[in-house]
């Protein structure tokens, strides 16, 4: 376990710096001199030269480089120019929003994806698999924010069901957070459904044709305690390290998602931000998701390392 | 033996004695999930095409008389915010979508491949560097990347090609790579390195062309990817600028007018699902045509 250990911190050490070049290398995308672009459509001098001296502007990049990422690792990751708070505050200000968001979208999508991966597995080459593919398939292709829209149009619009927009904290009032968040959440996790059920399905296929589920079945058990008990149970295990994985997409829905029904989390951080060239929260909120991505990772190879004793051999 | 079965047998003995790229064909058309997928995009494309000559009015021209009309003979699928007519805006946003979806995949590839190859066939060091900084750019979640890349590089149509260009080379470093790790121990490699050729040689005429069948699967899949990204960074203001007409932004403005003007919403986000199922449809078909291991 030691050595495992070892062997992977040993290559995330260098993505990570890696990471925090690329992230850091975004701000010699801006055109012309960064600090004419941070400072807006004002073009105060006294701000340039404010903005050139905190950023260090004025010093070879190199030492640029080693100035913020010393900040960096000090936990210091800029200050909003626009909000006048460490991004790192901020940060922590808008992630428990995200955080619901993005629990609720799981358990949608856990729940969805698993259960059709298993019915489409069990019944493969019938109209039941057919119908649990097409419905990926249509997952996979709609754009959520469109979706989101459509399902405003309808439960917000026409039926009057369910708000459009806006947050409520579950600390504040549990029912209507609820109410106020399930929409958001269908749509965040109606993608990740769709690859859920993929994956579960191909994982499903694969633990049916093994040999012990072959000697559960001549033993005379019910095919729902092979399937339940012997399938899922080994199947569950790729399905989940690789769900870890969706992280990413995760976070990349919320974007848009917090967008459409103006939730104020991460991504409407991110999207605010850019347009308020607030560059030093766009680098922070990359630099946190990357990182909390990467960490996942690790978590995910460590979990599938513990569960399968084929990798302790 | 029956002759139904002797019908199978025949038919198998001709696909047997197709050459492999009439076999892959002959698969696909199979297929009638990816038919039809490769039907609807080739629509899609002539409708990109002659957008000039389908649109019935002009996609910006502005009617301040025909402001949020519900579809009607004269104006099919109704009329925006300021009287522009909804269906030619989604002919033309065909153009932008189909642009941005084939020029990010062209600018992935073109980086993705070259950086793969190198990492795959020389391996050691170089291959560890490359992979680092791959992993690096494959942690920050796609999309998160376009829009810090867009933000950076300023919001037009072309910098949001670039910036999903950019998101999904990673995608296409590491399939080249492990593609080319399995090619380059074939005896074919080790015969022409023994005969003498050069390394670029080796790796441009004896590699790249074994390895870029599922890499242009891939291509299929991510132009569907880069098609929702552009989608999406327009809708979030960062991708085509108005009043140039794009899928994504006409959502953008349509999610204000959802009580007056639905219709607004509908249109161009069908047109985004159906083009990117096709897509979706013609990869998965061309991926399991290819695959040797199906019949």
């Amino acid at each position: 376990m030691l050595a495992f250990l070892v062997r992977r911190i040993a290559v995330i050490i260098p993505t990570v710096f890696f990471v925090s070049i690329l992230i850091f290398g975004l701000q010699q995308l801006l055109p012309g001199d960064p600090a004419l672009a941070m400072a807006g459509e004002d073009r105060d001098p006294k701000l340039i030269e404010f903005l050139r001296q905190k950023y260090h502007l004025d010093q070879p990049l190199p030492i640029q480089y080693f100035l913020w990422i010393g900040g960096v690792l000090h936990g210091d990751l800029g200050e909003s120019i626009r909000i006048q708070k460490p991004v790192f505050e901020l940060v922590l200000e808008k992630l428990p929003v995200t955080m619901q968001l993005a629990c609720m979208a799981i358990i949608i999508a856990l729940s969805i994806g698993i259960t059709m991966g298993i019915i489409s597995a069990v019944t493969k080459d019938s109209p039941w698999d057919y119908a649990a593919n097409v419905i990926a398939l249509w997952g996979l292709s709609t754009p959520n924010f469109w979706l989101g829209i459509m399902l405003i149009l309808l439960f917000s619009v026409e039926l009057g069901w369910l708000p459009a927009s806006g947050y409520v904290s579950p600390f504040e009032n549990f029912g209507e957070s609820f109410r106020t968040m399930i929409m958001p959440a269908f749509v965040l996790g109606n993608a990740i459904a769709a690859v859920m059920m993929r994956h579960t399905r191909s994982a499903m296929l694969l633990v049916l044709s093994a040999d012990y589920v072959r000697t559960a079945r001549s033993k005379g058990l019910s095919e729902r305690r092979v399937v339940l008990r012997h399938g899922l149970r080994n199947a569950l295990i790729p399905v989940i390290t690789l769900g870890a994985l969706e992280f990413g997409q995760l976070l990349s829905g919320a974007v848009l998602t917090e967008q459409v029904f103006t939730i104020p989390g991460f991504g409407k951080l991110i999207v605010d931000a850019v347009f308020n060239r607030d560059y030093a929260v766009v680098q922070g909120v990359v630099l946190i998701t990357a990182t909390t991505y990467i960490l996942l990772n690790l978590l995910a190879d460590i979990a599938y390392f513990l569960v399968n004793p084929r990798m302790r051999a | 033996m029956t002759v139904a079965t002797l019908a199978a047998e025949k038919a198998l003995d001709q696909v047997s004695e197709l050459r492999p790229t009439e076999r892959v064909i002959d698969r696909l058309l199979r297929r009638k999930g990816a038919v039809f997928g490769g039907a609807v995009l080739l629509i899609f494309i002539l409708t990109a095409i002659f957008a000039p000559l389908i649109a019935p009015y002009d996609p910006t021209a502005t009617n301040w008389l025909a402001v949020r009309k519900p579809p009607s003979d004269l104006y099919l699928l109704g009329t925006d915010e300021i009287g522009r007519d909804v269906l030619s805006r989604v002919i033309w946003g065909a153009r932008a979508s189909l642009l941005a979806g084939v020029t990010s995949v062209a600018i992935a590839l073109a980086l993705g491949l070259p950086i793969g190859l190198v990492a795959g066939y020389k391996g050691g060091w170089v291959d560890g560097l490359l992979m680092r900084m791959t992993d690096a750019m494959l942690a920050c979640p796609f999309l998160i990347l376009a829009i810090a890349l867009a933000a950076f590089l300023g919001p037009s149509l072309t910098n949001a090609m670039i910036a999903i260009g950019i998101s999904a080379m990673p995608i296409f470093i590491r399939l080249t790579r492990a593609q080319v790790l399995s090619v380059k121990v074939e005896d074919y490699i080790e015969a022409a390195r023994a005969a003498g050729n050069p390394h670029l040689r080796i790796a441009l005429r004896h590699v790249l062309p074994n390895v870029v069948t599922p890499i242009m699967v891939q291509a299929t899949l991510t132009i569907a990817a880069a098609i929702i990204a552009e989608a999406s960074l327009s809708f979030l203001g960062l991708g085509q600028q108005p009043p140039a007409p794009s899928w994504g932004s006409m959502l953008n403005v349509a999610k204000n007018y959802l009580h007056q003007a639905p219709w607004m919403a509908m249109w161009p986000g069908l047109a985004i699902f159906t083009c990117v199922l096709s897509f979706n449809l013609l990869g998965d078909g061309l991926r399991d045509a290819l695959d040797p291991r199906q019949k």
